[in-house]
């Protein structure tokens, strides 16, 4: 891993970021059901990580999450914050094992990125989520557990369908190895 | 559309725009980790009180924030609700004491209950207008020198600035993208199924990403030519030096923490607790 960041990738975290806002502020997908919506932020991220990186991945959510919940609601929800963040650099490294830039992604990388993305939000979601609520924000287990576990759910079908959608887009676009033929 | 509902910075000369933006991401920070740790009422109470006679010398107008004052009194009265539906016992188990002011089977009403919603209601007020009031009388561009100032490596504090700069481009991008899948058919209105809403989304999703792609590839080049991260350091043009107001500013900020670390001692540790 590099230690230094390329301009590339400072680029990269900052219009990614400003993506994010935009996603999470216009593009939520309401499901019929109260208060549940299809975050559409999360496939994005898992995309965007898979293009970039690992840490392009976490700055992206740190800043993208931070500047988000500044502008709706004034004032950041630190410990999703630092969960987005997690997820975006986990995504990262599920990213690394696929090869989109090579305009590969075929049902085997499919069930490979799903399989990762599911484990990735449940941890991220389930188990980090509701125990730093409780740590930063000391309240009842149970309500915070019973969030993380809706947020994992939501989080791995959203990232599940659009996701991979995304990801077949992206890796339709790029050229494939070996695709030019000599006639 | 929907523009009026992003909260941005707003051109002003007060008292609160005249301080130098690092001090004030300095107090506005260290005093929201003050207040986050801490549980103990008193401080808390203080800097509520504190942090709303501050907005009211910025000048600024209600209709500015009343949209998302309104929305953030909504949740957060929603989530204390869930804090109580889900564990109405938590106030006497953090508290060590129960006093029953209603009883009601499950849903008993304990006074040392009523004072943990108070303290987490309390906190709102603490931050809440701290952070309006950084986002509203803080130009972005000294925002992001300003991070660079307390630590922030300057590549990532750019990012941010980045960010700052183009979100209101991938806004105007975005509504672009989606006005002209509409005029192709892409429904996503509550009249069409789940799964197309999904699909019409997909549809703006990705031109939006290719889109910016290309504007990833021609600002890094742009960056490049101008050698940017090449040196270890860079100077910011919004910069400005410290007055002794913004010296003021960081020096009550640290007194605020060094208290709460005093009362985390006093009162052993996060929580006041007036029912011993």
């Amino acid at each position: 891993m590099k230690k230094e960041l390329s301009v590339k990738s400072v680029v990269a975290i900052g219009i990614g970021s400003a993506i994010f806002v935009i996603l999470g502020r216009f593009a939520s997908i309401p499901t019929g059901i109260p208060n549940t919506s299809i975050e559409t932020t999360y496939p994005f991220l898992a995309l965007f990580a898979a293009i970039f990186g690992p840490l392009v991945g976490l700055a992206t959510g740190l800043i993208g999450h931070t500047l988000k919940d500044f502008i709706s609601y004034g004032s950041p929800w630190w410990s999703w914050v630092l969960c987005s963040g997690l997820i975006g650099f986990l995504f990262g490294l599920i990213g690394k094992k696929l090869r989109i830039e090579e305009g590969i992604f075929n049902k085997e990388n499919i069930i490979f990125f799903n399989f990762f993305q599911i484990i990735a939000n449940f941890f991220t979601w389930s188990l980090v989520a509701p125990t730093l609520d409780i740590l930063v924000y000391s309240e009842p287990s149970n309500k915070v557990f019973l969030q993380g576990i809706i947020s994992s759910v939501s989080n791995s079908l959203a990232v599940g369908i659009l996701g991979t959608l995304l990801l077949k887009a992206y890796a339709n676009s790029r050229v494939k190895k070996g695709s030019l033929h000599k006639d | 559309m929907n523009n009026q509902n992003i909260l941005g910075y707003q051109p002003q000369d007060s008292f609160i725009h005249r301080i130098n933006a690092s001090a004030k991401l300095f107090f506005f920070l260290v005093v929201s980790i003050a207040c986050m740790t801490t549980f103990d009422t008193r401080f808390l109470l203080f800097v509520a009180l504190f942090s709303v006679a501050l907005f009211k010398t910025a000048h600024l107008k209600w209709q500015q924030v009343s949209f998302i004052v309104k929305f953030i009194i909504f949740f957060s009265l929603l989530n204390l609700i869930a804090v109580f539906i889900f564990q109405p016992t938590y106030g006497a188990q953090l508290y060590h004491s129960k006093d029953v002011l209603l009883s009601a089977g499950y849903f008993t009403v304990t006074a040392q209950e009523l004072f943990y919603l108070a303290n987490v209601a309390l906190k709102y007020f603490c931050t809440v207008p701290l952070a309006l009031l950084f986002l509203l009388t803080t130009d972005p561009s000294s925002f992001a020198s300003s991070l660079n100032k307390i630590g922030i490596s300057y590549k990532i504090s750019y990012a941010v600035a980045l960010a700052l700069r183009y979100i209101p481009d991938i806004q105007t991008a975005y509504w672009n993208i989606s006005a002209a899948q509409q005029a192709r058919g892409n429904e996503l209105s509550k009249k069409a199924s789940l799964m197309t809403r999904l699909k019409g989304m997909v549809n703006i999703i990705v031109p939006l990403i290719f889109s910016s792609l290309e504007r990833i590839n021609t600002i890094s080049t742009a960056m490049q030519l101008r050698r940017f991260g090449s040196k270890k350091k860079r100077t910011w043009y919004t910069q400005q030096p410290f007055t002794k107001t913004d010296f003021c500013v960081v020096a009550l900020a640290i007194c605020l923490f060094l208290t709460t670390l005093y009362l985390f001692k006093l009162n052993h540790g996060r929580f006041y607790n007036p029912f011993n």
